[in-house]
């Protein structure tokens, strides 16, 4: 084993070295947060678009929109200025252009997703909930009692998520999120009985409908039913005008076989469009209306918030509430640099090290340091399941791993660390686990070094993590 | 595969504690924060401080969802230009959530660094929690 000499580290020189390591693009990419995203959502243009990962129909949403709208701008437009006015291709444009720039909104913009919960607070709500110290089964689902406005209310656990759900949040099983949505589309669902399963998603837009989007999506409805009200009724007098000057509807058809397309998808359209805005309409405006029917109907079965601060005695404002109330914005930081977590180990032989190491483990050289994280890194890789996919045992096991990292408490501080190392220390924990088998890797390393550096501190409770072998310290390789 | 971390992040990690400050659903979803004073940070900071931070803190966020005449104002040009005014306007919401930086920032500074503290700002969390970090110093300049 080779004796290396231990220095105190100074964090500034490590902000310093770690900011050159990052922003030297030769060694490593900088990596944005969209690119780690765990749910099941695509994202375009480095993060700025996100899509659901299940279109759904969307594609024949455009498609559908698109024809309707050429084959009227084209076929029965001409005719059409001719005998009426030149404003019904001005408003016939202009509510196209509506319809599609919200259609885009709706499907792009990002719903009101929830970050999932980082290893350290997935850890501390583990902690506070389950204190039956070590379990590597699957715990059952949890609740946690609340009180809203003086009722009631069940937060459930969402184990993907690793949070307890705020209230008005569900969990899309098609995008693997939890998407906040509104009060509205939370009376729809206790209307309709339906369960937590019941999602938010459409597949006309291809995207969760929550919160953040639902304006545009209503916007978007109530557009495309006064576009194909407005394109059947051009198209309805066209043929009416056009039979008129040919003396009979059989002839006007012929001469204009667009139309009869144009009125067959509005016809089937209208039907399902119109109801649906109708509808949304209606939970929008009745917010206040059932609001006391949920008080009384759920006061005996689950509670849920009767209280809606922005309820008005007025529809109309209601619905300006919804179209025209503050958006919270993305909670996801879809463009955010993700902190260099690839980074080779900075541990030279000339490269400061903290101060509490030196005090105990002297005979520690960063030669056998790298082959130990190799090594931890391969056995982690074989037993590594912690990908979005996979049964949630496995990550318990690392959040009793970071939960003993949240209760070691350091003795005194001597220094104040500034914002920069503080999130340095937040670096290998601030990744979500379910990305590499290599964080794994880092964290089982992490473990070993707790044990390495026993006694200052006190772990606290930790019968998982320490190993029976305290005397062990690295495991020389060489 | 030792590409994972530098030895000292994970040093650094495991010298420090996290304190979770949950959000306070009592009135509702609006965001808002307990004021509850959590037990593990009783031996490092005063009571009246941390009760006077997440009170501002609160008091922000209040501002930030607030329906009052400019946020409909706001809202209804939005929706006239199809909400593509977005593209190039910052929102109400998003100006306070940078007053709220600022302000963390500036308690960070002033009175949490020098207790060995540091507040996170909770829109890194989701506006799930606020997180007091306490970390070991790690040198002497």
């Amino acid at each position: 084993m080779k004796n290396c000499e231990y220095q105190q580290i100074d964090l500034r020189a490590l902000r310093t070295s770690t900011t050159r390591t990052s922003t030297n693009k030769n060694s490593q990419r900088v990596r944005r947060k969209w690119e780690v995203f765990p749910g099941k959502n695509r994202f375009c243009c480095d993060g700025r678009i996100m899509l659901a990962r299940q279109c759904g129909v969307l594609p024949l949403t455009i498609v559908l929109i698109f024809i309707t709208s050429g084959l009227f701008f084209r076929f029965d437009c001409p005719f059409l200025v001719h005998q009426l006015t030149v404003f019904i291709p001005v408003i016939g444009g202009v509510l196209f252009l509506f319809v599609v720039i919200t259609l885009l909104q709706t499907s792009f913009t990002d719903p009101g997703i929830l970050p999932r919960a980082l290893p350290d607070e997935a850890a501390d709500i583990e902690k506070q909930i389950d204190n039956s110290g070590s379990s590597t089964y699957r715990p059952p689902p949890r609740t946690k009692e609340i009180l809203i406005n003086n009722q009631v209310v069940k937060l459930k656990y969402c184990s993907t998520c690793k949070m307890f759900r705020p209230p008005r949040t569900s969990h899309c099983s098609l995008c693997d999120n939890c998407v906040a949505i509104d009060w509205h589309q939370m009376t729809w669902k206790v209307a309709h009985k339906s369960n937590e399963r019941f999602d938010h998603h459409c597949p006309w837009v291809g995207n969760c409908v929550g919160k953040r989007n639902y304006r545009f999506f209503y916007a978007f409805i109530v557009s495309l039913s006064f576009l194909t009200s407005f394109i059947f009724g051009c198209v309805i007098t066209h043929l009416t005008l056009r039979s008129q000057s040919v003396n009979g509807i059989i002839q006007a058809i012929k001469e204009s076989p667009a139309s009869v397309v144009e009125v067959v998808i509005c016809f089937f359209s209208i039907w399902s469009i119109l109801g649906l805005s109708g509808f949304h309409t209606y939970l929008v405006a009745s917010n206040l209306t059932t609001n006391e029917d949920i008080k009384g109907s759920w006061s005996s079965k689950r509670g849920e918030e009767s209280g809606n601060p922005y309820t008005y005695n007025n529809i109309f404002t209601n619905c300006c509430v919804v179209l025209c109330g503050p958006m919270q914005p993305s909670l996801i930081d879809r463009r955010g640099f993700l902190p260099p977590d690839d980074t080779p180990p900075i541990v030279t032989s000339d490269t400061e090290l903290p101060h509490f190491m030196a005090k105990n483990d002297t005979n520690m050289c960063t030669q056998s340091t790298k082959e130990l994280l190799e090594s931890v890194a391969h056995s982690a890789m074989i037993q590594s399941t912690c990908t979005p996919g996979t049964p949630k045992t496995t990550p318990v096991t690392q959040e009793s791993l970071l939960s003993t990292v949240s209760i070691t408490v350091s003795p005194s501080s001597k220094s104040p660390p500034t914002g920069c190392s503080g999130r340095q220390a937040r670096r290998p924990i601030d990744v979500p686990c379910s990305q590499r088998g290599s964080k794994q890797a880092a964290l089982l390393t992490h473990k070993t070094m707790l044990r390495v550096s026993s006694p200052p501190y006190s772990l606290g409770h930790s019968p998982i993590i320490l190993s029976d072998a305290p005397n062990m310290g690295f495991i020389p390789l060489n | 595969m030792a590409e994972t971390h530098s030895l000292q992040d994970l040093r650094q990690a495991a010298v420090a504690s996290k304190v979770f400050v949950q959000r306070d659903y009592t009135s509702g979803t609006i965001c808002k924060f307990q004021t509850k004073f959590p037990a593990e940070l009783e031996s490092r900071i005063d009571k009246q401080q941390f009760e006077e931070t997440i009170q501002t803190l609160n008091n922000l966020y209040a501002e930030a969802e607030k329906l009052g005449g400019r946020s409909y104002l706001e809202g209804c040009l939005a929706c006239l230009t199809a909400y593509t005014i977005f593209l190039c306007m910052e929102t109400h919401y998003e100006k306070v959530l940078k007053k709220i930086a600022k302000y963390i920032q500036e308690q960070n500074e002033k009175i949490y660094a020098p207790l060995g503290l540091l507040l996170t700002d909770p829109i890194e969390r989701g506006l799930r929690v606020v997180s007091f970090l306490h970390h070991a110093a790690l040198s002497v300049p």
